[in-house]
């Protein structure tokens, strides 16, 4: 249970470390809270050769609320920075709830939101939270910058990004709710601080008393974070109704594929995604 | 790759500790066999038991999941750094009184998490104090009297 050893860089200027990423390339691995990346090396699952830790990288751990339309999290803001909401509207209470399932406490001290993206576990709350916002995500690399829509971002393989190896993920734009939103958001894990064994991320756009747009992503029932577009669909233009909401729960789990493993089957999955996206979808209404 | 050892100067308890480590040292083992404090437990070593819970600048980090290299500049508390010469801090007080170990492996882990989150809140309430102490392991599940004795010592600390 001891890393293989490693070139420890600690770059101080943005250049320098993607100077490193470019000349290091896949042998390269970018450290951060390193909550995800340092078990993979005790166990010696990575084993990279040169570690790139961005802690002195300046600006990264900033939330910039400048634009009126979204919201930018850089890479290093930790979980924690997120779950004591400083965000105003909807998008800062979707992201304080959020927060709170991710890890235990210790864990969200260190671990930050890019890293969590780039790491992308399926069953991740903020790969979720990203892909049912259309967040765009922010990459650079020695060679320019790049944006890329969260959808694309996750493949769907457990742990599996586009990102290039030379690649740094810069930081996350997300839209800053509108008061006319609602959010929610809803878990399942056997222990409070274990993965999600399925969650459910809910953002509703209501007028009057029908909802004129829904955003639902799920995690934990395929190998990335997916969106829900036949619950969405079943949901968008109807009245905000238990009957309606029943229907969008029935059209997710209808329309997931989900595997079983240790954690569960995949009934047992389908029938979590009905109750979690449910339960998201009463709190985005409530 | 590199074994080449880097120096750097540690501080831990308030004290400079200069030591030689290869990078992929953890902060864990660096405090264990460098700084000769073995007060700062390894469980599991991915994460997950938090026996090796130390306070970084305060804050509660399983120092299995930390490169000693990471670490020049941050302020290191360790359970050593708890008592007063024979006088025990009111969370150790508070785990004498009320049994809160039983075999003492999980303890430092546990000391420091709930050092931490009673001085950053004192008023903390009980079932964010569950949720907090949920983070670490005890494999004796004497989890009631552990609860119990934080609960005595934010009694004891809250000013």
């Amino acid at each position: 249970m001891k890393p293989a050893a490693f070139d420890y860089r600690a770059p101080r200027t943005l250049e320098e470390a993607l100077g490193l990423l470019r000349e290091h390339q896949d042998e390269a691995k970018v450290l951060a809270g390193g909550q995800s990346l340092v078990p993979a090396m005790n166990f010696r699952l990575a084993r990279p050769a040169v570690l790139v830790d961005i802690a002195r990288v300046p600006g990264l751990d900033r939330i910039d609320l400048d634009d009126p339309g979204s919201v930018t999290v850089g890479a290093r803001v930790r979980h924690l920075d997120l779950e004591h909401n400083t965000i105003p509207g909807p998008l800062g209470v979707l992201l304080a709830r959020t927060g709170r399932w991710v890890g235990h406490y210790p864990i969200r001290v260190r671990g930050t939101f890019g890293g969590s993206l780039a790491h992308a576990d399926p069953a991740a709350e903020w790969c979720a939270l990203a892909c049912a916002l259309d967040a765009e995500i922010h990459c650079r690399s020695a060679n320019g910058a790049r944006v890329v829509e969260a959808c694309d971002f996750f493949e769907q393989m457990a742990f599996t990004t586009c990102l290039a190896p030379d690649e740094l993920l810069m930081g996350v734009r997300l839209p800053s709710l509108g008061d006319s939103w609602g959010v929610g958001m809803a878990e399942f894990a056997r222990r409070w601080g274990d993965f999600a064994i399925v969650l459910a991320i809910a953002a509703v756009e209501r007028d009057g008393d029908s909802v004129a747009r829904a955003r639902i992503a799920l995690g934990g029932v395929a190998g990335g974070p997916v969106r829900a577009a036949h619950a969405e669909a079943a949901l968008s233009g109807r009245a905000a109704t238990p009957e309606s909401v029943a229907a969008a729960a029935a059209a997710a789990a209808e329309e997931v594929d989900p595997t079983g493993d240790i954690h569960g089957s995949a009934d047992y999955r389908r029938d979590l995604v009905r109750t979690m996206v449910t339960r998201a979808l009463n709190q985005a209404l409530a | 790759m590199n074994a080449e050892r880097v120096e750097l100067t540690l501080t831990v308890n308030g004290e400079p500790r200069a030591v030689a480590v290869e990078p992929r040292k953890t902060l864990a083992d660096t405090l264990r066999e460098d700084c000769g404090l073995t007060g700062t437990h390894l469980g599991c070593e991915h994460g997950v038991c938090g026996a090796c819970t130390v306070l970084v600048d305060d804050e509660p980090v399983r120092s299995c999941l930390m490169f000693a290299v990471q670490c020049s500049g941050v302020e290191i508390r360790t359970v050593e750094g708890l008592a007063d010469g024979d006088r025990l801090h009111p969370i150790q007080q508070a785990f004498w009184e009320h049994h809160g170990l039983q075999c003492g492996f999980c303890t430092p882990g546990f000391l420091m998490l709930a050092t931490s989150v009673l001085e950053a809140r004192p008023d903390i309430g009980d079932e964010e104090l569950r949720e907090v102490l949920a983070s670490n392991l005890c494999r004796c599940t004497g989890y009631q009297n552990i609860i119990t004795s934080v609960h005595a010592a934010r009694d004891q600390m809250r000013p």
